[in-house]
């Protein structure tokens, strides 16, 4: 658990590596292919930079973003959305893209403390913009949030997709309500879908988390 | 795959004035982008193909909300729904417009997407959304309003070759608070009524608003007139999360006792442009507040209604709201 927790937080910039695995070598290769400036081939999109990035007037590509209190300097599309960022520039894959439309809340990230869809915000608006994803959650040494914890011992996540985007809008309901209603927790996470059904149990697993978090 | 927009040049500038320029500049290839929870859905679709997108979020001056002299506020464009839904002065006087806030598509959509944006969204009909060229994408056919055609969606009234309705929530609830909407260009600032604001397609069958390129919806003003008048809002739509209404409803009413004095209704989805119903305040203006003022009311909501194919149940659905509206 404790290993498998800390491979989320690689950090492929990061010179010190831990123990080979499948994850880290897909993730060491999409971060291979960007810094290379291949991206094209890795993501379906053509290098954008003849095109757009040099032009008059539209922004420098090079911009740094905040993520989980760490400053990452990364090249960045005009046309890119932070969850194109995250998952294929800076290896942070728990953040998933279901519908890709504002419709499903799997790419849910907080920006400066309330949650958004990732897949619907440009990277590019968030310069001096905070942004935590599902690896920033825990502790600094792997620890799950308590969320985490009482969704594990509440059974919620059945296929998994669409926890970690639960687990970041229960997150934000805590931080600005520690102690919410049944019915505030499912307005809060009303704008995650799960397709296997487990709402009762995140909202379960949120109630739970409140009294401890 | 269509996970990539084509490209596009961003543009971020920080003050309106220049904002305006670069898309007057730009005229029919440029895109000014408020919240971009929209805007995104049609780059990502390759159906909207901008060269030039101009960021607006960078403009301080286009967010926040300012109590004016008058007693009324003045909403910047840019200020996201869940600010507006949560500030104090809003929930005090005009509480008829964080109900309709509150039931804007999702939490994360609300947190990002503006009431400028909100307004200003384009027609949600799917034959126009996938790219059809029918007469709202400057074709020469509806393929909503036909024989086989699916609109259980679409509009009672005012359909003219088109028959998309007005998605917006806060749409229905600005026009019963008369507000007004402040319009600026590279030649200066325009204030226009809600009524004017939201135009038909017998007007304009291309565009939901006034709006031209060039065009930037900088404040939404809202008087005093109606602050802390009694309200109610309901949203009907298939899921109570993301699904525009099938129906919704806002109502603004000054009570004397229990007389009626003064009422602004206005429901939407049933008309390209949110539907005052003049009708019904007319006949319970000035009536007690009780079942037969209801019934009364109700039997007039959907007066003059051309239904489609599948959207009969609108009216049934119109004349409810009416109902419960005036009962209270």
């Amino acid at each position: 658990m404790q290993k498998k927790f800390s491979s989320d937080r690689f950090d492929p910039l990061s010179t010190v590596r831990d123990a080979l695995s499948r994850r880290h070598f897909i993730k060491g290769v999409i971060a291979a292919g960007t810094v290379a400036g291949a991206a094209g081939l890795v993501t379906g999109c053509s290098d954008s930079s003849d095109s757009s990035g040099g032009a008059a007037g539209s922004v420098e590509r090079l911009i740094t973003v905040n993520v989980n209190g760490k400053a990452r300097p990364v090249d960045v599309m005009p046309n890119e959305t932070l969850a194109h960022t995250l998952r294929n520039k800076l290896g942070l894959t728990g953040t998933k893209i279901g519908c890709d439309r504002g419709s499903c809340g799997a790419c849910t990230v907080m920006i400066d403390g309330v949650t958004n869809n990732s897949c619907s915000v440009l990277t590019h608006t968030l310069r001096g913009a905070n942004v935590i994803t599902v690896e920033g959650v825990g502790g600094a040494n792997g620890e799950l949030h308590p969320i985490q914890q009482a969704m594990i011992e509440e059974l919620a996540p059945q296929c998994g997709f669409c926890t970690p985007g639960q687990v970041v809008s229960g997150v934000s309901l805590l931080q600005r309500n520690p102690n919410p209603t049944r019915e505030e927790v499912r307005y809060a996470l009303a704008g995650n879908l799960c397709r296997c059904g487990a709402y009762n149990n995140y909202v379960d697993a949120i109630v739970k988390a409140a009294g401890s978090a | 795959m269509k996970d990539m927009m084509p490209n596009f040049n961003l543009v971020q500038p920080s003050d309106v004035e220049s904002a305006a320029n670069i898309l007057a500049e730009a005229g029919e290839n440029g895109w000014a982008m408020a919240g971009g929870q929209d805007s995104l859905d049609w780059f990502k679709d390759r159906i909207k193909r901008p060269t030039t997108v101009v960021d607006l979020s960078g403009i301080e001056a286009l967010t926040g909300i300012r109590e004016m002299a008058d007693g009324g506020v003045e909403i910047g464009a840019m200020t996201t729904l869940t600010d507006v839904e949560n500030n104090a002065v809003i929930k005090e006087k005009f509480g008829l417009l964080a109900s309709a806030e509150a039931r804007v598509a999702s939490p994360q959509i609300r947190n990002k997407g503006t009431l400028g944006g909100n307004i200003s969204q384009d027609a949600r009909c799917w034959y126009y959304r996938s790219g059809i060229d029918c007469y709202r994408a400057g074709g020469t056919t509806c393929y909503a309003d036909t024989p086989e055609g699916m609109n259980r969606e679409h509009c009672l009234f005012g359909a003219s070759r088109c028959v998309a309705v007005s998605p917006s929530d806060t749409a229905i609830a600005l026009t019963s608070l008369d507000a007004s909407m402040v319009i600026q260009n590279s030649s200066g600032e325009t204030v226009v009524a809600a009524a004017d604001y939201f135009i038909g397609p017998a007007i304009d069958i291309e565009n939901m608003t006034i709006l031209k390129p060039g065009d930037i919806l900088t404040a939404i003003r809202i008087p005093a007139t109606w602050a802390g008048a009694d309200f109610y809002f309901e949203k009907i739509a298939d899921r109570n999360t993301w699904d525009f209404a099938l129906v919704n409803i806002a109502t603004a009413m000054k009570m004397n006792g229990n007389i009626i004095e003064d009422i602004r209704i206005t429901c939407g989805a049933v008309e390209c442009v949110p539907k005052r119903l003049n009708v019904v305040e007319d006949i319970v203006r000035g009536s007690e507040r009780n079942e037969d003022t209801a019934n009364l009311g109700a039997g007039a909501a959907a007066r003059g209604a051309v239904p489609l194919n599948y959207n009969h149940f609108k009216i049934p659905l119109m004349e409810n709201l009416v109902r419960k509206a005036l009962r209270g």
